[in-house]
């Protein structure tokens, strides 16, 4: 299923990415690359710079230094909307969605510019078919018709979960981002989020950031440990657990 | 992919795709174009009709407003210059096409203004919508400022202190209409009112006036969803303007005279004032706000000479009290309806309003004869208020107003606890059932 082990094409590359917040160094040169196809997980121990490094690549943050490569081209320093045209999507670790607008509105405002309508003020948006039916697709995938016309803000918390990661697939990206897609959810709501990661990452290559490690090892292809800003180890999910330096920095302390 | 969607059932009301039946979707326009066929004839008084042809043009303007504040959360304090540009740019080329030299009839000079309120919004616009937020706002009041200053300087264009006048018969007729009598420029209010009501309206169903509410409730998501929300704030901006001039172009034809002070931080107040008084978050709202304000500006300029005071009131308590403003208030009864019980909570909200009346007669007594007291004492300290005349200075009146003030607030507040419960108790009634 994934191409990693045969040595796809990469998809995202990073090269000797730094950020600084004033003088501290969050992000201490990164060099990372993902295959097209591949299933990335990233982990590490709490304010390792993970989040940060998202936002590095998806244009929320300018790195102070090294560059950005997707599909080939650079992508240092454009904007996040920039990015997300050229096949980025993510989602947030806290949950960022419109919380005033209804669930099927909050979809269907990230499916629009893929969709190639973009700041058409001229078309009715309840006649545009192919939107409604994406719009209705993602809301099935994410178990939120029911809740279709409630405003985002009143929804559960594991509703507004899947609501993040809904807005992420709306816009069909290649790329997918997720940045603690299980954080907060119960047994039950983690395992149907996996088998939709699952899911909708199969024709797609996917990064995420996640913390139960039962689940990176059983989602990804690949696991890349950073720790203090530095990518201490890159590996199969085997080798990873195997991995000494990973043991001491971090499985170690977390996963005893 | 779609399997998941399509093993669950739809829940009622879900969007199917069906287009919506001729009634629903042009119903309310043709009532809304009846209403304003009949209107001059049910209120048929030269002044009804001057009042309802001030009322078509504020809802434009209104409206136009709400397209920044209530759709895509800008706050200007600037929107008069595109209302006032508008207008004069309409004055200045009535001027020019005066003595039925120019071939165009007078029902198209809106255009002119709605053209010049585009071109400014964009100009304009490029500036201020490079920022959000209390940067933005700042922007147009610099700008509303900029442009009343500039109008007072060039005063071949503005006309000074007095402003430019314009004689609408002059221009070119058709139809026999001479534009003369006040109820024509009523149709020709109405005519463009309806037409902008329902272009606005469209707008907020469209792509980008989605965007405008996904902009105003989390503009960062926005950018992470393909939109630069630069872009959306300036197309917001320039589209107000445009509507925003054609209510300016309407105004110079209705008033035949355009003032600087039409663009200055007073209108844009009450543009604000009349937008967050009818309720900013629903489309109706504005409307609302335009009709009412510009009927209490009417009527309180004529019984005070303070009532602008009686606005600011208006306005603070609105905020304060029903921050969605009167359709908001409206809003918030139709969960009511739907339960059936409306009637039983009514009873409490008139029970609310006689105090809260009482206490404003109080107030509205205190403000009075404090003003004659100050103001108006070299016109001697007697008045009349609701027909009773009085000395402003004499402790009846006052102890009166004190009184009045106090019990009708207090009974007021209790009345106010009562139906709020209600209220509750109602909505919690209403899912039991
Ligand atoms: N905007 C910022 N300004 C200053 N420090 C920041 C900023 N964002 C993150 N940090 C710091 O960077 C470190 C890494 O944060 P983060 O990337 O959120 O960690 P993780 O997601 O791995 O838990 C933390 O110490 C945090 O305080
Ligand atoms: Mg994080």
């Amino acid at each position: 299923m994934s191409n990693a082990d045969q040595g796809g094409t990469a998809a995202l590359e990073l090269e000797g990415l730094e950020k600084s917040f004033g003088p501290t160094r969050i992000i201490r040169g990164v060099d990372l690359t993902i295959v097209r196809g591949e299933r990335h997980a990233v982990i590490g121990p709490n304010g390792a710079g993970k989040s940060t490094l998202f936002h590095l690549i998806s244009g929320h943050y300018r790195p102070t230094s090294g560059r950005i490569r997707l599909d080939g081209r650079d992508i240092t320093g454009l904007s996040p909307e920039q990015i997300n045209r050229r096949g980025l999507a993510r989602s947030f670790q806290i949950t960022n969605i419109f919380p005033q607008l209804s669930v099927w509105e909050n979809v269907r405002c990230a499916t629009l510019w893929a969709m190639g309508y973009r700041y058409n003020f001229w078309r009715d948006i309840d006649g545009l078919d192919d939107v409604r039916l994406r719009t209705e697709e993602i809301l099935g995938q994410i178990n939120l018709i029911e809740r279709w016309d409630m405003p985002a803000g009143m929804l559960a918390y594991a509703e507004q979960r899947a609501l993040e990661i809904g807005l992420a697939l709306a816009s069909d990206a290649d790329i997918l981002l997720l940045d603690e897609p299980m954080a907060g959810m119960s047994h039950a709501e983690s395992q149907h989020m996996v088998e939709l990661i699952r899911k909708v990452s199969e024709n797609r290559t996917l990064l995420m950031i996640e913390h139960d490690m039962g689940v990176v090892f059983n989602l990804a292809d690949r696991i890349s440990v950073l720790v203090y800003g530095e990518i201490i180890a890159s590996d199969t999910p085997e080798r990873i657990k195997a991995n000494a330096d990973v043991q001491r920095a971090y499985l170690g302390t977390e996963v005893a | 992919m779609s399997d998941t969607s399509d093993t669950v059932v739809r829940p009622a009301g879900f969007p199917s795709g069906a287009a919506p039946g001729p009634l629903r979707r042009y119903g309310p326009w043709i009532v809304l174009a009846l209403l304003l066929l009949v209107l001059p004839r049910v209120f048929s008084s030269g002044l009804s009709i001057s009042t309802m042809c001030v009322m078509g043009t504020m809802i434009i303007f209104a409206l136009s407003y709400n397209m920044l504040l209530g759709q895509s959360g800008l706050l200007s304090f600037g929107h008069a210059v595109f209302f006032g540009l508008g207008g004069f740019l309409t004055a200045q080329m009535m001027n020019m096409m005066a003595g039925g030299e120019g071939p165009l009839p007078l029902m198209v000079y809106p255009l002119v203004g709605g053209l010049a309120g585009l071109v400014f919004g964009v100009i304009f616009g490029a500036v201020a919508t490079r920022r959000a937020g209390t940067a933005f706002a700042m922007i147009t009041l610099g700008i509303g400022e900029l442009v009343t200053s500039s109008a007072l300087i060039l005063r071949g264009f503005f006309g000074g202190e007095t402003g430019i006048t314009v004689d609408r018969t002059e221009i070119h007729q058709v139809f026999g209409l001479s534009f003369g009598p006040q109820v024509q420029v009523y149709y020709l209010i109405a005519g463009w009112c309806l037409v902008s009501v329902i272009a606005m309206y469209a707008i907020t169903r469209t792509p980008f006036g989605r965007i405008c509410n996904a902009v105003r409730d989390n503009p960062q998501r926005v950018n992470f969803v393909g939109y630069n929300t630069t872009v959306v704030r300036f197309i917001a901006f320039s589209l107000a303007g445009l509507f925003a001039g054609i209510a300016g172009g309407l105004a110079s034809i209705n008033f035949e005279i355009m003032n600087s002070a039409q663009m200055g931080a007073a209108e844009s107040g009450s543009v604000i004032l009349m937008a967050y008084i009818g309720g900013v978050g629903n489309f109706a709202g504005p409307i609302i706000g335009a009709i009412v304000v510009t009927y209490l500006h009417l009527m309180l300029s004529d019984l005070s000479d303070v009532w602008e005071l009686y606005f600011g009131l208006l306005f603070i308590s609105m905020v304060m009290y029903a921050p969605n403003g009167i359709a908001g208030v409206i809003m918030m009864q139709r969960p009511l309806i739907r339960r059936g019980q409306l009637l039983r909570v009514a009873p409490y909200y008139v029970l609310a309003l006689i105090p809260g009346l009482v206490a404003l007669a109080g107030l509205s007594m205190i403000i009075e004869m404090t003003h004659q007291l100050s103001i108006s004492a070299s016109e001697g300290l007697g008045m009349t208020m609701m027909g009773i005349a009085f000395n402003a200075d004499a402790l009846l009146p006052w102890l009166t107003a004190v009184v009045l003030l106090g019990g009708g607030g207090w009974l007021g507040v209790r009345a106010a606890r009562l139906a709020r419960e209600a209220y509750g108790a109602a909505m919690v009634r209403g899912r039991v059932q």
